[in-house]
């Protein structure tokens, strides 16, 4: 991790989102002590807790493999969390219990106290590491992938699931995932993170609509990039110029990105690219077409309406209704292309 | 080759029908082979001793010297079973948890009390710990004395039982998951409760199987002990020790007598542990 700063308001929902190896694991753990960081501090509502113990730090935790106790029934494993404290803070036996019929009811799991976590699926047992971690009542709750073991369909019910969770309990929270859907559903917040460093902090409309970064556009959802060059305020793409504002860039190679969406087949000489159609396909909404850009190695699929559906192996005009400009090599520094056209 | 297990109608219910076949051969080489090497020597002890009757068995059982030779194996055995279990326990850790340089070296010399011959442990045991050797010498000087007594008797016996414990319990702690005890300490757990809580019960099962393999080799050992034990009659004379002497005396009926006796009580332990081993099974059955 290399110059991390992060700051999490009381009450957020916030995911750290990138690719494996990125380090949002490590963030995730450096927060809950597991990890400790070489520099830099850890502070929990201002009080500095980078050298607490992991004991004291009260954070809950729910692991990519949920790391249930086997030998223990589910009960015993919600409830740990409260036996193992000191006698003068720990709850009477029966208060223990009222407390985890509590919390299973509330991770809609009561009746299954009494089974062993080998007797449940894989949703209920990742509610079980929920249930254990809200048992010590946490002043941040930390997931780490917790959808990441789930197929598809349970996976959705726990989204919306876990955003209720959170409304309902109000904890902080921090969740890791290399879903970019997963994070921009859920999140108040989006913290993206690549080999180790943080690309970019915002709200998932912030992410959509302003990526910092040549990596933040790519990640967080589709996106196409054109090798262009600026040259005297101009930008060139093969043989065509692109209307693109280049204000604060500097000549020399640089990158356009834009999303399939902003790219429309535009009117006969009126277009800032040319490519070829190389597939039709009807939808309901009109013609979905596969064009070839000149100049550019992939494909890409636009929707456009009837009455422009060109024909096959045609040339086509395409206008750019939104695109950024990124610095070919310097990855950090970027200006907002506008909206360009 | 059939098997007679299999005929007749109820054969099905005997077992369920798998994707690899040949319930039938492997369950009857498993009769014979357990037969003939195991259960018909035992047989043809029994039946021996059986011209004892009980009452001769009790009175070899009440000789002095049997007596205190039967105590002694089954005292030490049990005393170096135990040692084993704790540094079997934390060598097995260490060796599973840790990577560190020359793991898979030191991890390779755990097997070396299985492979060498016991009577070679024995005499290195001795030589090492006589009052005028390496580690005897030092000792002797604060007026402890190991080779020739029954702690020399317990030393060669945690030797030949160590491998039993880390062989067992080593599966085990490897799969078991960092997680967990990631998990106990964010809880609020402290290290001894993690240990207690989270880490010991399932590893339980596996450590009453090392135990009991450490412990019925123990009983066993003759080649290691006879070294290094001084073979005191009534001090540190083992039971195995007493049956070669027995039978140097032409006692058959003494000799077969004290190993019946044994037997019976080794069988006895081991049932026992066995018994104990399903219950902390069916306790912590769903690890």
């Amino acid at each position: 991790m290399r110059d991390v700063s992060l700051d999490i308001q009381p009450g957020e929902l916030v995911a750290l989102l990138g690719p494996s190896g990125s380090g949002k694991t490590t963030l995730l753990r450096v927060i809950a002590g597991l990890n400790s960081p070489d520099r830099g501090r850890v502070l929990f509502d201002g009080e500095n807790a980078t050298n607490l113990p992991v004991q004291d730090r009260h954070v809950g935790m729910v692991f990519q493999n949920y790391a249930l106790f086997k030998h223990m029934t589910v009960a015993d494993n919600v409830g740990y969390g409260l036996r193992v404290r000191s006698r003068r803070t720990r709850p009477s036996r029966p208060a223990i219990k009222a407390r985890v019929a509590e919390l299973l009811q509330f991770v809609q799991l009561d009746g299954l106290g009494d089974r062993f976590p080998a007797q449940l699926s894989g949703g209920q047992r990742q509610r079980v590491a929920l249930a254990r971690a809200l048992a010590i009542e946490p002043r941040v709750l930390l997931l780490d992938e917790p959808f990441g073991a789930l197929d598809a369909r349970v996976r959705k019910d726990l989204r919306r699931w876990l955003r209720d969770i959170h409304k309902q309990t109000g904890l902080t929270t921090v969740f890791v995932t290399h879903d970019q859907d997963e994070a921009m559903e859920l999140a108040d917040r989006v913290v993206v993170l690549n080999e180790g460093r943080i690309e970019q902090i915002g709200t998932p409309e912030e992410l959509y609509d302003r990526p910092a970064s040549p990596f933040v556009i790519s990640f967080v959802g589709e996106a196409v990039a054109l090798p262009v060059t600026i040259a005297d305020g101009h930008v060139k793409f093969g043989g065509h110029e692109l209307h693109i504002d280049t204000h604060g860039l500097r000549s020399g190679p640089a990158r356009v990105f834009f999303r399939p969406a902003d790219i429309a087949v535009a009117a006969e000489g009126d277009g800032d690219l040319e490519g070829r159609v190389e597939s039709l396909r009807r939808t309901p909404a009109g013609v979905r077409a596969t064009i070839a850009i000149d100049g550019y190695d992939q494909t890409l699929e636009i929707d456009s309406p009837l009455e422009h559906s060109a024909s096959l192996g045609g040339r086509v005009p395409l206008s750019l209704a939104k695109a950024r400009i990124f610095p070919a090599d310097e990855r950090d520094a970027y200006v907002d292309a506008g909206d360009g056209i | 080759m059939t098997s007679p297990v299999l005929v007749g109608k109820n054969a099905r219910r005997f077992t369920a029908p798998g994707v690899i076949p040949g319930f039938g051969l492997t369950f009857g080489y498993t009769l014979i082979y357990l037969g003939l090497i195991v259960l018909f020597p035992l047989a043809t002890l029994i039946w021996w001793a059986s011209g004892l009757g009980l009452s001769g068995l009790c009175a070899i059982a009440a000789e002095p010297r049997v007596a205190a030779a039967l105590r002694t194996t089954f005292f030490i055995s049990f005393a170096a079973a135990i040692v084993d279990l704790f540094f079997g326990l934390i060598v097995a850790w260490a060796l599973t948890r840790y990577d560190f340089a020359g793991r898979r070296l030191l991890d390779a010399f755990v097997d070396l009390p299985f492979a060498l011959p016991t009577a070679v442990a024995g005499i290195s045991l001795a030589a090492l710990y006589s009052p005028n050797g390496w580690f005897g010498a030092p000792l002797a000087d604060y007026d402890i004395k190991i080779a020739f007594t029954r702690w020399g008797i317990l030393v060669a016996l945690i030797f030949i039982g160590l491998p039993f414990v880390v062989r067992t319990v080593q599966p085990i702690i490897s799969e078991l998951e960092v997680e967990l005890e990631e998990a106990s300490a964010t809880l609020g757990a402290g290290r001894a409760q993690t240990v207690l809580h989270v880490m010991l019960p399932p590893l339980a099962p596996a450590l009453l199987t090392g135990f009991a393999l450490a412990f019925a080799r123990s009983i066993g050992e003759y080649g290691s002990v006879i070294f290094i034990a001084g073979n005191i009659a009534y001090v540190s004379e083992i039971a195995p020790l007493l049956i070669v002497v027995k039978l140097e005396q032409y006692d058959v009926a003494g000799a077969t007598g004290i190993a019946t006796i044994m037997l019976a009580i080794s069988f006895a332990a081991l049932l026992l542990i066995n018994l104990v081993q399903a219950w902390s099974r069916r306790r912590f059955g769903h690890v």
